[in-house]
Order: structure tokens, then C-alpha cells, then sequence
């Protein structure tokens, strides 16, 4: 029998009651007495000089309350970044600086110029018509490989070029690996793209800043993953407001897929405008400009070059990536290619040697930072991809390949800086090849092309650092913050609880699982129990929700505020029934005394300790509150193996997903039907960005896939049913719950899946193929089978 | 959006007269201006609706069997009524979602000639009739390029008439994205020979393949179509696909509408 509540339980998603009866509560539905509106002007070139900014005629328009412009922000602090990598050389990255108005230069399409505040949205639409603006229009750079010429024109004048920095990894191997490789009996060498995308969260970003002089206290209301880390970074970086005056909301927010973590000029906008024309100031994105002011993700192009020795076992790998920045660096751009990527190279291999070499680049576009896996992915693609081409080119089957090279000894200290607590890879694909059916696949072939379709079956591995991240080592690293969680414990008096968690929920369903950890712990019912997140007025500390990290870091602080709290809790049965403390046990909201019938329900000692008439104030306070701050000691490490059949209409290129399957190791499972909803969805962007979606600048740097007429999301049509499972379990050994993270598997996992069942589909077809980059769109397919 | 008036008028003559005022501009479905406007990419002083004229809406057969579709009639119904037309019905009923089908009107897209609209494959190969306020306009006459037609301004697309073929089929390739059709091929057969009109492909709009035309009309079957290939000058390159694969597909394309017309 499944369990019908606590850790293991498909509970439903309590949540969804509100956002599927559209009372959810986001950040567009918060109104504020008085509230003025602010559009944004923004550029229509992607790189320009202004010369001339005259907003005289704008201001007298009707309803106008005030334009800003670069000028009104001098001596406000730039938008931060996060994270600051030092280069092969010991350099640090180049830094340039990101106003949060355009100060003499345009650097994208969609840079905000000027920002002007009316009473209504129309009429800071029409006083923007009235800003008289000149540009004078400078050469673009978009390509990488353009950017770094010497000759290039450069997205920032004080930089030297438009690199960021040249990383190196580990920069020790780099000789042996490069001396490996050429005394290797086979290397296997690819180049490809992983393709820039767009978020396209379902709700676009909103900002609502609202400022109260008689406490001189700043509000902002906005669309993060993160709202203790936006007051960090814009109380402390940009604006110069201190904790204690400055509250940050995020509440219900319509995903947010990575490009919700970081903190964007318009929150800093709204909170300063407010605070300047004391009168709350909301900015709602519309779609279209979510497209050129959302960071975008992924965007590097990579060499990768595997090695093996005659008998098919991996010696070296070596990789060469441009990553693309775009105009600015974003909070945690320069983590992305590096840390989040470099050190997953080794895969679920037992590569000895790995160098990972990766150029940071400035473009004049939208910033690129983390999108559902960042770094990950793209570090799946490249090894999974070469791994598979590698497999074609000697002969040998890509599955047999794969277990040849496996890691089966845990722990596993990779070459990579990383050690991998656990995992067991051989069961995943054992798993995978039951649930994909692989042995039926000649069959199911067979039957393709007798309707005159190619079939192509596409298998791979993954293994992810989630559970981000452990302060001290990221603090090595180059993150400027730590990345432990907080929770606090609020038991009431009746027995029912609030957990203020600093793991903001945005489609997670963290409200239902997070209680259930706790009534497991606790015997009580899990609907006894609400989560409180998203508001740093009411959650003392967070970090956020992003690298799969809510339940590892999240959830552990809570289980550590949940073991305070029995503790506690303990003492006081041991008051009420007279008995030792080390004889109490807590069991279906109980409190037993060992080999005795005395029992007090949970409910009594939560009275007792509001109502502290029969208590040991002597001993213990009263009250029942406690908070834990958990900081991870490693990463977790979620692995599996996916597979993945197309078909694919030779006569038009259509490739089509016939069968997906994905067997991932997340460790313990807390709520199954929410673990597999992660995964589906995962999947589905993974195959949107396998097949279809794809964002696509003109050599001017003009954004083409700049609406959904051009930048293809997947629809429901587009996927098929999935069949996924998460019953192999190597439990996280270092920390409470056992758990890994489950959130960027599905993307992180499926993108080589689809791309090699494609290549396999062409090549059955007798197409000399063995290559194709995302998206593999129709027209990419055609032709590279007709090119 | 800037600021416009409306007016909703229950006659095309109260239309027609609306829109003789200066920058007044038909609103039908509002499936293409309302996005436009809202882009602020388009400033009409005065939109005329023309939801409320009872007379430019439904379906009916005349006697001589044509199928004629008021200007108004959404795509929601031709593809819930048009059953005289089998292949009419269908293309309309794959038109965008169920939002779109139920606002959006024949008039609207035909008065709008997307060069990857499905409206003006099925008009130029069934070679209707477009008929307005003032005149009746032969399929071959109306579609002029891109976004461009034979309409005058303040004239209004009333009804479209369709001869009801024997045989018809309609062969979209969406476009990953939009899915507006990539390529559209529209395939019909006549007593008096076999019409062929593509849309999606063409820089120019919507046009006749007429070595396809010629082959069908003599032998309408797929094979008929072996060794013609369109030509890829002119047609669309964009990030959907080259000019080279859009020629390509309209050969694809027309074999396999004409294999589904049976
Ligand atoms: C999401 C989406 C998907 C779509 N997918 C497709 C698709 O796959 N295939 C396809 O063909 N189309 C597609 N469309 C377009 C859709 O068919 C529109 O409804 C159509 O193009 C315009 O019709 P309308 O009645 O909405 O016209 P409106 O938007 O109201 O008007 C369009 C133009 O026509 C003029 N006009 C309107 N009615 C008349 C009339 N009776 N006489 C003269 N002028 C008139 C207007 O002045 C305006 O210039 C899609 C639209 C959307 C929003």
C-alpha cells in the first residue's frame, strides 16, 4: 500500500486549488493605493551612442509624474554580479559596469533608456513618443568568435576586448590531458551549439515599489525565485538601503525557470522611484519585452574531444567553449559556464584527465545567466553527445559504451574538483532499458518505416551538482554570497505550525511537500501544517529557490528546526507526565513514556507551552518556535538515464517524439507524483529545446525570435506520454533527508536523448550524419539529410 | 493602444458610410488589428466593427450549389458548418485555437492576406468569388502580394463565394512556432480541371502552381506530380526554413494533398 500521507505520499498539490481557481495572489494582482505606472523606453538597437536625451516636452504630457534618465542614476550603485571568477591567469573577470538606466551607451536590444512614471500606463506610452532621443548607431558585435577579434568593436570602451575572462579547468591537467590525447588510439571530436533560449515563464516579471515616509520604509513586491537575495543585492549594492528598512515580496509567482533568480533594473526602478516621488510605482512586463530584458539562457558553442585507449575506455576529454555574457553581466552569469559547468564534465565517467577551457564573452545582447540547469545541460549535451558519436565511429553499442566507462565506486572523487557522495549508474540504465522497452525498439522500427518514417532511439546518462551549495567552498569559488537555507518552526498553541522557509515555491509544490517532512516527523496531519515563504518581513533568511536545492538545503533546515522543536517539545511531556525526558517518544502525535501507559498528545504540550501554568520555567522557556540555519557539506548528485524514440518524415524533416523515458536517482523520495511532475516538465523543455526552440539574432544584434509568432514553445502536442520512474535510491549520505533535488533532471537529461535519436534516425535512413544542432527544427533536419 | 472610438453598426451601408470618415478602419474578428494595435503599429481614429451585421454572417448554398460564406462568419463556424465543403471546413478548423476560431472571421484574413494565411489557398484554388459592398472579384484578380489585395479602401468583403469541387484537400506544414502554415497547399479537382494554390511559400503571397495544375488535370494522382519541382526563386527565407526547403515542400506537400483527396 502506498502511503497516504507523511514522506513517500502523493499528496495533491494543495496549492493548486488556488492557481487553478485563478485566486493566486501575483504580483500583477497587488495594487496599491495611489499607484502611478512606469514604461520603459528602451532601446531599438544593440549598440548606439546617445547623444542627445531630451525629455522637455515628455514631462508636460498629460498624467506624466516624472522621466528618469542614465543622469538621475549617477551615484547609484550599478546592478551587481554575483559571482566573480578568476581567470587561468589569476585574473579576475572583467566587470564592466550595468546602470540601471542607459548612461551614454546603448548595449542591447531592449536596454532600458529611460523610464517615465505617469498616472497611467497610456500615458507613459505616449510621453515615451514624446522623449526626444538620438542614437548614434555603432557597429554591433553578436557572433562569439567575431567578439574576439582583435578588431572588433567593443560592447564596453573601458574594457581591453569583450572577454570576460578565459577559464580554465582544472588548469594543472592541462598538459597531461593535452599529451593524452595525442597518444590516444581514438579520439572522437565534436563542435556544437547549445542553443541560446528564451524562459518564457508563464507570468512575465512585475515589479511594485511602494515607499512609506513615516517609517522611511522601501517595499518592493516582485516576480523572484529570491526575495532575500534581491534585498541583498539591491538594498546593499544598487540603492543603499538597509535590511531593517527594506522588505521584499515575492508571492505567488507564475515559474520562474532560472531567470527569475537575479535581480533586474526594474526592481531597482520601482523601489527608487517610489521612494523619489514618495508614491508606489508598478512596472508589468509585457511578453514582448520580456523577450529582449529576461535573461536569456545557455548560448555556448563548444569543441569537445573525447579519448579513448583500444579498448574503448575513456582517457582524456578535453573541451574549448565560448559562452556567451551578452551586454551585461548578470547576477550569476560567470558561475554559469564555470562552476556549474566544468565541474560536471566527468559525467557518470571514470575519465581520468579532463581540461575544460571556457572563454567568456561579451555580445550586444540580452544578458545570459541560469535557465533550468545552467551549466548542466550544457555540460550533458557535449559529453552525452560525443560519448554517442564516439560509439557510432567505433562500432560498439552506445548503451554497452556507457557501462564500459561507468563510475561504480562510491565515493568518487572526480577529476573535476567535485567528489560524488553516491549513486549507482548500472541500475539507472538497467531501469531504463525495462521501462524504454530498448529490446522492442528493431521492431517498433520496423514498423516506422513501413509508413515510410525514419526511427531513431537515443540514449544517455546524466549526473547533476544540485543541493547548492556549501558556503565555504563556493566562497573559494567566487560566489559573494553563502548558499545555506534557513528555516523557522512556528508551532502554535493549538499544535498547528507555520514553517517560514526560505525556499520560495513557483510551481515546486514545496506548500505540500514541505509539510509533509514535518508530519512525518511529527505524527500530525500534514494539513495541520502551512508553509510561509516568499517575504522577507515574515522568513528570517533565504537564499532562494534555483539548483535544485529547496529540499536538499531548504527542506534540511527545516528537518533541523523540526528536531529543535521535538527536543523541546520533549522536555515539556517530560514535565507534564513526570517522567525522564530520555524515556519520551513521540510517535502519531503522541508523547509516550517507554514501558508505561502515560501518553499526552501533541496539542497538550503545544498549549503548555503557550499557557506555561504546569511547566518547567526553570528549565526551558516558554513558547515553541525554533529556527535552524543548514549549510550543505557537498553537493547532492541526481543521475540517470534517459532514452528517447523519434520518428522522423524524411520527405519534410519533422521529427516527431514517439517515446520518452527517464530513470533518475534523486535519492529519497519525498512526494513521488510532485518528483514526477518536476520530471515532465523538465522533459518538456528539454525537448523544446532539443527540436524547436531556438533565439535568433540578425547580424545587427535585432532580436527576430522576439514573439511567439517566431520562438517555438513546446505545446502539449508537442510531447508525448512519458514514462518515468525514480525507484533507484542511493540516499544523499550527507545530509538529513537523504534527498538529491529533482527540479533540473528533465532538462538537464533529455536534450542529448533527443539529439542522438535524431542522428540515429538519419543515419538508418543512410544519411552520413553525425551531427545536428538544436533546434532540430524541419528545415535543419531536411537539410542537413539533403546537404 | 491609442486612444479610437467604435462603433458597431447593424448594416453594411451603415458600415460602408462609418468608414468613409478619414483613418476609420473594419475591425472583424480583431484576431490580427487588436494585436496590432495593442504593438501600437497601427492608429485608426475609428474602428468599425462589423460583428453586429446579421447580413455578412453564415453559411448557405446557393442554387447553383456554391457555398457562400458571409464576410463575418467566424472560422469557429465554417468549420462546425461548412460541411459542404468538406476540405474548407477542415482548414478552418485548424486555424489557430478555439479563441482565435471563435472571433476571427473569412473576411478578416482574406481582407488581411497573410502571405502565410490558410484562407487565401482555399479562395485562389477554388477559385471563388469575393464579393463586397460594390463588386464581385474573381479569386485570380483579389490576391495582389503580400498583405496586398484588389480591396479599396472602405470597401468591405461581404461574402466569399465557393464552387464546391469534386475532390479537395488542404496540406498545411505549420510553422513550428505560429503555426500558420510554413507551406500550405491546396489542392482542388473540378469537372473542368484541377486548381493548385500554395500559400506560405512565396514572397509574392499566395500563387497557382501551374505545372502541378496541368499534370493533375490530365492524371489526379501523386505520381502525376513525379519530376515537377517548384521553383525556389522568390519564395521566403527566413529562420523557418530556406527558400530551397519551401520549394521542396510544395511538391511534398501537393502529392500528399492530392493523395488524401483521393
Ligand atoms: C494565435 C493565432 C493563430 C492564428 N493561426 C492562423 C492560421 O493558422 N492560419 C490562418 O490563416 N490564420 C491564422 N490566424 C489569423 C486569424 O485567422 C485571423 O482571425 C485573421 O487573419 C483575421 O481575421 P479577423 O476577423 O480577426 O480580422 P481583424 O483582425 O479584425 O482584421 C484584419 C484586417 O482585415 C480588415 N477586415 C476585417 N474584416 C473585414 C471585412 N469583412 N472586409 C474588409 N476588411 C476587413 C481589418 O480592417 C484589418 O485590416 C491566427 C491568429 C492568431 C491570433
Amino acid at each position: 500500500m502506498p502511503k497516504d500521507h507523511g514522506i513517500g505520499a502523493s499528496s495533491k498539490r494543495r496549492e493548486d486549488v488556488r492557481f487553478l481557481t485563478g485566486t493566486g495572489n501575483y504580483t500583477d494582482d497587488i495594487n496599491a493605493r495611489g499607484q502611478a505606472y512606469v514604461h520603459f523606453l528602451r532601446s531599438d538597437v544593440a549598440h548606439g551612442r546617445i547623444t542627445n536625451i531630451d525629455t522637455t516636452a515628455a514631462s508636460e504630457m498629460p498624467g506624466v509624474v516624472r522621466i528618469f534618465t542614465g543622469a538621475d542614476f549617477e551615484g547609484i550603485g550599478s546592478i551587481p554580479c554575483g559571482w566573480q571568477v578568476t581567470d587561468r591567469f589569476g585574473e579576475v573577470m572583467h566587470e564592466p559596469p550595468h546602470p540601471v538606466l542607459a548612461q551614454g551607451k546603448v548595449r542591447h536590444v531592449g536596454d532600458p533608456i529611460a523610464a517615465i512614471v505617469a498616472d497611467t500606463l497610456a500615458e507613459a506610452r505616449d510621453a515615451a513618443e514624446a522623449i526626444e532621443l538620438d542614437i548614434e548607431e555603432l557597429p554591433a558585435v553578436v557572433n562569439m568568435k567575431d567578439a574576439l577579434k582583435d578588431d572588433a568593436p567593443k560592447v564596453h570602451d573601458d574594457l581591453p576586448g569583450n572577454l570576460c575572462y578565459d577559464w580554465g579547468f582544472v588548469e594543472e591537467n592541462r598538459e597531461a590531458v593535452d599529451k593524452a590525447i595525442k597518444e590516444a588510439a581514438h579520439v572522437t571530436t565534436l563542435e556544437l551549439v547549445n542553443n541560446r533560449l528564451i524562459a518564457n515563464p508563464m507570468e512575465p516579471r512585475v515589479a511594485l515599489g511602494e515607499y512609506n515616509r513615516a517609517n522611511d520604509e522601501s517595499t518592493l513586491y516582485t516576480t523572484s525565485q529570491n526575495p532575500h537575495v534581491i534585498r541583498l543585492l539591491m538594498g546593499a549594492f544598487v540603492l543603499g538601503i538597509p535590511e531593517h528598512k527594506l522588505r521584499v515580496v515575492a508571492p505567488d509567482v507564475g515559474g520562474g525557470f532560472g531567470t527569475k533568480i537575479f535581480h533586474y533594473a526594474e526592481e531597482a526602478f520601482c523601489t527608487f522611484a517610489a521612494r523619489q516621488l514618495a508614491r508606489p510605482v508598478k512596472w508589468t512586463s509585457t511578453r514582448s519585452e520580456a523577450f529582449m530584458s529576461d535573461a536569456h539562457g545557455r548560448d555556448h558553442v563548444t569543441k569537445i574531444e573525447l579519448a579513448l585507449d583500444k579498448d574503448n575506455n575513456f582517457v582524456a576529454l578535453r573541451t574549448d567553449t565560448l559562452a556567451n555574457m551578452g551586454a551585461y553581466l548578470s547576477t550569476f552569469a560567470p558561475s554559469v559556464p564555470t562552476w556549474l559547468h566544468g565541474t560536471l564534465m566527468a559525467g557518470n565517467y571514470k575519465t581520468p584527465l579532463i581540461y575544460v577551457n571556457v572563454k567568456a564573452v561579451f555580445t550586444n545582447t540580452v544578458p545570459v545567466d541560469a535557465y533550468r540547469g545552467a551549466g548542466r545541460p550544457e555540460a550533458t549535451y557535449q559529453l552525452e553527445r560525443v560519448v554517442d558519436k564516439a560509439a557510432r565511429e567505433l562500432g560498439v553499442d552506445p548503451i554497452a559504451l556507457r557501462r564500459q566507462n561507468f563510475i561504480t565506486e562510491f565515493p568518487y572523487q572526480t577529476p573535476v574538483a567535485v567528489e560524488y557522495d553516491t549513486g549507482d549508474y548500472p541500475a539507472t540504465m538497467d531501469k531504463l532499458e525495462e521501462i524504454a522497452d530498448i529490446a522492442g525498439f528493431a521492431a517498433r522500427r520496423k514498423e516506422s518505416e513501413a509508413k515510410g518514417r525514419l526511427r531513431g532511439l537515443g540514449v544517455n546518462c546524466y549526473i547533476e551538482a544540485c543541493g547548492i551549495a556549501p558556503s565555504n567552498l563556493v566562497g573559494q569559488l567566487g560566489a559573494r554570497a553563502g548558499l545555506y537555507e534557513s528555516a523557522t518552526v512556528r508551532v502554535n498553541a493549538t499544535g498547528s505550525i507555520s514553517v517560514m522557509t526560505g525556499s520560495h515555491s513557483h510551481g515546486q509544490g514545496h506548500e505540500t511537500a514541505f509539510p509533509q517532512v514535518v508530519a512525518e516527523m511529527l505524527g500530525i496531519p500534514e494539513d495541520q501544517i502551512d508553509i510561509v515563504h516568499g517575504d522577507t518581513a515574515r522568513v528570517p533568511m533565504g537564499m532562494g529557490t534555483y539548483g535544485s536545492r529547496s529540499l536538499a538545503v531548504g527542506g534540511s533546515a527545516m528537518v533541523r528546526a523540526t528536531e529543535k522543536i521535538i527536543n523541546k517539545a520533549k522536555k515539556i511531556a517530560s514535565h507534564l507526565m513526570e517522567a525522564s525526558e530520555a524515556d519520551i517518544e513521540l510517535k502519531d502525535g503522541q508523547f509516550t513514556v517507554a514501558g508505561t501507559d502515560k501518553s499526552v498528545a501533541w496539542g497538550d504540550v503545544t498549549l503548555a507551552a503557550y499557557v506555561p501554568h504546569n511547566y518547567p520555567l526553570e528549565d526551558i522557556e516558554p513558547g515553541l518556535e525554533e529556527t535552524a540555519f543548514y549549510d550543505p557539506s557537498n553537493f547532492t548528485y541526481p543521475s540517470g538515464a534517459y532514452a528517447c524514440e523519434v520518428e522522423l518524415d524524411p520527405e519534410t524533416g519533422r521529427v516527431t517524439i514517439e517515446r520518452f523515458s527517464a530513470a533518475d536517482d534523486f535519492g529519497n523520495i519525498i512526494n513521488p507524483m510532485i518528483v514526477s511532475g518536476q520530471v515532465h516538465g523538465g522533459i518538456a523543455q528539454g525537448v523544446g529545446q532539443a527540436l524547436m526552440e531556438g533565439c535568433v539574432y540578425d547580424e545587427n544584434g535585432q532580436l527576430l525570435s522576439a514573439s511567439y509568432m517566431d520562438y517555438a514553445m513546446p505545446r502539449a502536442d508537442d510531447v508525448p506520454f512519458y514514462s518515468v520512474d525514480h525507484s533507484c535510491v542511493t540516499p544523499c549520505t550527507h545530509n538529513p533527508l537523504g534527498v538529491k533535488g529533482c527540479g533540473e533532471a528533465g532538462a538537464i537529461g533529455s536534450p542529448p536523448a533527443v539529439i542522438n535519436a535524431v542522428v540515429d534516425a538519419m543515419q538508418s535512413g543512410g544519411h552520413d550524419v553525425t551531427h545536428i544542432d538544436m533546434p532540430a527544427s524541419p528545415s535543419r533536419v531536411w537539410a542537413a539529410m539533403n546537404g | 493602444m491609442y486612444n479610437f472610438d467604435v462603433v458597431t453598426p447593424k448594416t453594411v451601408a451603415d458600415a460602408v458610410a462609418a468608414l468613409g470618415e478619414e483613418d476609420a478602419q473594419a475591425l472583424g474578428g480583431g484576431q490580427t488589428l487588436i494585436p496590432t494595435l495593442k504593438q501600437r503599429l497601427a492608429s485608426p481614429s475609428k474602428l468599425v466593427s462589423l460583428t453586429g451585421i446579421d447580413e455578412i454572417k453564415g453559411i448557405r448554398t446557393d442554387e447553383s450549389g456554391t457555398l457562400c460564406i458571409g464576410g463575418g462568419t467566424t472560422h469557429g463556424t465554417i468549420a462546425g458548418e461548412g460541411s459542404a465543403y468538406p476540405a474548407l471546413a477542415a482548414l478552418a478548423g485548424n486555424i489557430g485555437d478555439p479563441a482565435v476560431r471563435n472571433r476571427g472571421t473569412i473576411g478578416g484574413s482574406l481582407a488581411n492576406n497573410d502571405p502565410s494565411a490558410c484562407y487565401p489557398a482555399a479562395v485562389l484554388a477554388s477559385g471563388a468569388t469575393i464579393v463586397t459592398n460594390t463588386r464581385e472579384i474573381a479569386a485570380d484578380d483579389y490576391f495582389q502580394g503580400m498583405f496586398t489585395t484588389a480591396l479599396e479602401e472602405a470597401e468591405i468583403i461581404t461574402e466569399v463565394r465557393f464552387p464546391v469541387p469534386e475532390k479537395a484537400y488542404y496540406q498545411k506544414f505549420e510553422q513550428p512556432a505560429s503555426r500558420f502554415s510554413l507551406v500550405g497547399v491546396f489542392v482542388a479537382k473540378y469537372a473542368d480541371g484541377v486548381r493548385v494554390a500554395v500559400t506560405g511559400a512565396s514572397n509574392d503571397g499566395v500563387f497557382r502552381w501551374t505545372e502541378a495544375e496541368t499534370a493533375l488535370s490530365s492524371n489526379f494522382s501523386a505520381d502525376a506530380l513525379d519530376g515537377l519541382a517548384a521553383s525556389a526563386d522568390d519564395m521566403i527565407a527566413d529562420m523557418h526554413g530556406s527558400a530551397a526547403y519551401r520549394a521542396h515542400l510544395i511538391g511534398v506537400l501537393t502529392k500528399r494533398a492530392v493523395a488524401a483527396a483521393g
